[in-house]
């Protein structure tokens, strides 16, 4: 295709959206109520995922064994742990680790416990992972009832309520995208039908004048792009202005060590960008549809 | 040149068009196509740019059967020969201008020569001033000739006419057989439906008469021949 061509396409393709001015605010519309779905819908879920990993990467168990507990039983409450199917990892750290580690956390104030390593008041510890989240509380309780365990800590309170609000929020998550397609695929099949008609027209003539298929499709090309992209300008701007919004006022009031919003910058600018390709391919592939059923003949 | 040979044409409904049409059109004719309404002048025009396909028979145009040519080979031979539609076929979103220049754009030829081409043409079947109008702010006639400018822009070695001084006064029929002949006289082959009995017995040229699809009369510098 020469650039003189391609610059026909873009041009013939801009004045087509101003020549159909009702279709294109309606496609536009489409696009633009799809994407601010999409947009609200990938800033639930992502932030969603986000709380979720922290949630999972933080959450172990620490089994905390008795003061007395012989190198045999250490050994013992460790095959008992490997037992439990739900576990996917687990470490013995030694009450001599747990002194270093507990020293080197603390610091410059750590040095004062230093005078413990001769008398080290801490318990052997085992750290225990799980596959899911949902499990840790499950297996604590087991690891509970192992003998020579003392006692067990995992973030319970807080893990458990914020695995049911994730679990709830996800159903929220679900119910965003049903609706989100079903209004996609609506809004824009209604939008190909209302012109299709007026079109096949123009189609089969271009045809008669000799334009080959792809010259045809070229401007709707352009015009499912323009209409992308002049769509997504509003949701853009709204995840620009709304996010930082949101980050501000949310982040403030949720003061948990779980629960940090994804940082404006750079998601906001990344969903954007996630935005405006979605926008062009939904343009895009509305427009081209559209046509291809007269290029077929 | 454009042969036909026992072509048939049945439409989807059943309708006999062409019944066992046989003629030859050597390059550089100007061939009058007449007949009655229904008779099937439409028909036998459009096998020969492959908007219809012969149901039985061949068309050839220098030696290809158009009949059975290659989707893809559709294009080529449609700019090869320029064609003014019974009902003009022009694109209603776009001006005069735009029409005329579509034909061009298809085969990539340079925006330059695109708009002088275009004017040029204009000029020449009397619309330039009206470049920028689209078809509904045209009158039929005026839209019969962006029709004409169309098909000729692109100096086809062929060009095919369903009637095309049928919307218009005396005066402008007579301007518009005039650039037909001129067409013509650069060696261009002109295949011409028409009613005019005026037209066909005062610019004598070939005469194929049809009648329930059938060519019943075929002579040279021949008349329009029969009563509407
Ligand atoms: N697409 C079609 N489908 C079915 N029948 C058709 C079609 N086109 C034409 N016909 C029929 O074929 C016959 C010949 O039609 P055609 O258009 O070739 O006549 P014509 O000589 O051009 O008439 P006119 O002078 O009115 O233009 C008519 O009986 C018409 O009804
Ligand atoms: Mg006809």
């Amino acid at each position: 295709m020469k650039i003189s061509t391609l610059k026909r396409h873009v041009r013939e393709g801009a004045k087509n959206l101003i020549r159909n001015s009702w279709m294109t605010v309606a496609a536009v519309g489409a696009v633009t109520t799809t994407l601010v779905l999409v947009a609200a819908f990938l800033i639930l879920i992502l932030n969603l995922n986000q709380i979720a990993e922290n949630i999972e990467s933080d959450a172990e168990i620490r089994a905390f064994l008795e003061l007395n507990t012989s190198d045999e039983e250490v050994e013992s409450v460790g095959n008992e742990i490997e037992g439990i199917s739900q576990v996917t990892n687990y470490q013995f750290s030694s009450k001599e680790e747990e002194l270093e580690n507990l020293i080197d956390d603390l610091g410059e104030e750590g040095e004062s416990w230093e005078l413990f390593e001769q008398d080290n008041p801490l318990n052997h510890v085992y750290v225990i992972q799980t596959e899911e989240a949902e499990d840790l509380s499950p297996v604590a309780d087991q690891i509970g009832q192992i003998d020579k365990v003392e006692s067990v800590e995992y973030g319970s309170e807080t893990v458990d309520r914020l695995l049911q609000f994730n679990q709830y929020a996800r159903y929220i998550g679900i119910g965003f995208i049903a609706a989100l397609l079903l209004t996609a695929i609506f809004l824009i099949s209604n939008t190909i039908k209302m012109t299709i008609n007026a079109r096949s027209e123009e189609i089969g003539i271009m045809r008669l004048v000799g334009a080959k298929n792809s010259f045809i499709r070229g401007p709707f090309f352009v015009e499912g792009l323009l209409t992308g992209v002049i769509g997504s300008i509003i949701p853009v701007t709204a995840v620009l202005v709304g996010y930082h919004f949101l980050y501000v006022n949310l982040n403030d009031r949720l003061n948990f060590q779980f629960i940090e919003l994804l940082p404006w910058n750079p998601f906001a600018w990344q969903l954007s960008l996630m935005l405006l390709g979605i926008g062009a391919f939904i343009g895009i592939w509305g427009s081209v549809m559209s046509v291809r059923k007269f290029l077929r003949i | 040149m454009i042969e036909m040979e026992n072509v048939h044409k049945v439409y989807d409904n059943g309708v006999t068009a062409l019944s066992g049409v046989t003629t030859k059109v050597e390059d550089g004719e100007f061939v009058y196509v007449v007949g009655q309404s229904g008779a099937g002048k439409s028909s036998f025009i459009k096998l020969m740019y492959h908007e219809e396909v012969p149901s039985d028979g061949k068309v050839q145009i220098n030696h290809v059967d158009v009949g059975n040519i290659k989707k893809r080979q559709v294009p080529y031979l449609r700019r090869s020969i320029g064609v003014i539609y019974q009902d003009f076929k022009l694109l209603p979103k776009m001006t005069a201008y735009e029409n005329v220049a579509f034909a061009l754009e298809v085969i990539e030829e340079n925006p330059r020569k695109i708009r002088r081409r275009v004017m040029e043409v204009l000029d020449k079947v009397g619309l330039k001033h009206k470049a920028r109008f689209i078809p509904a702010q045209l009158s039929g006639g005026e839209q019969q000739r962006v029709a004409i400018a169309r098909a000729i822009v692109n100096n086809p070695k062929i060009v095919i006419a369903d009637e095309p001084t049928g919307n218009l006064d005396p005066d402008t029929s007579w301007e518009i057989m005039r650039i037909f002949e001129e067409v013509n006289d650069t060696g261009t082959t002109v295949i011409m439906a028409t009613h005019s009995r005026e037209i066909v017995n005062t610019i004598r040229k070939r005469v194929i008469a049809m009648e329930n699809g059938q060519v019943v009369r075929d002579e040279h510098r021949g008349e329009y021949g029969y009563e509407d």
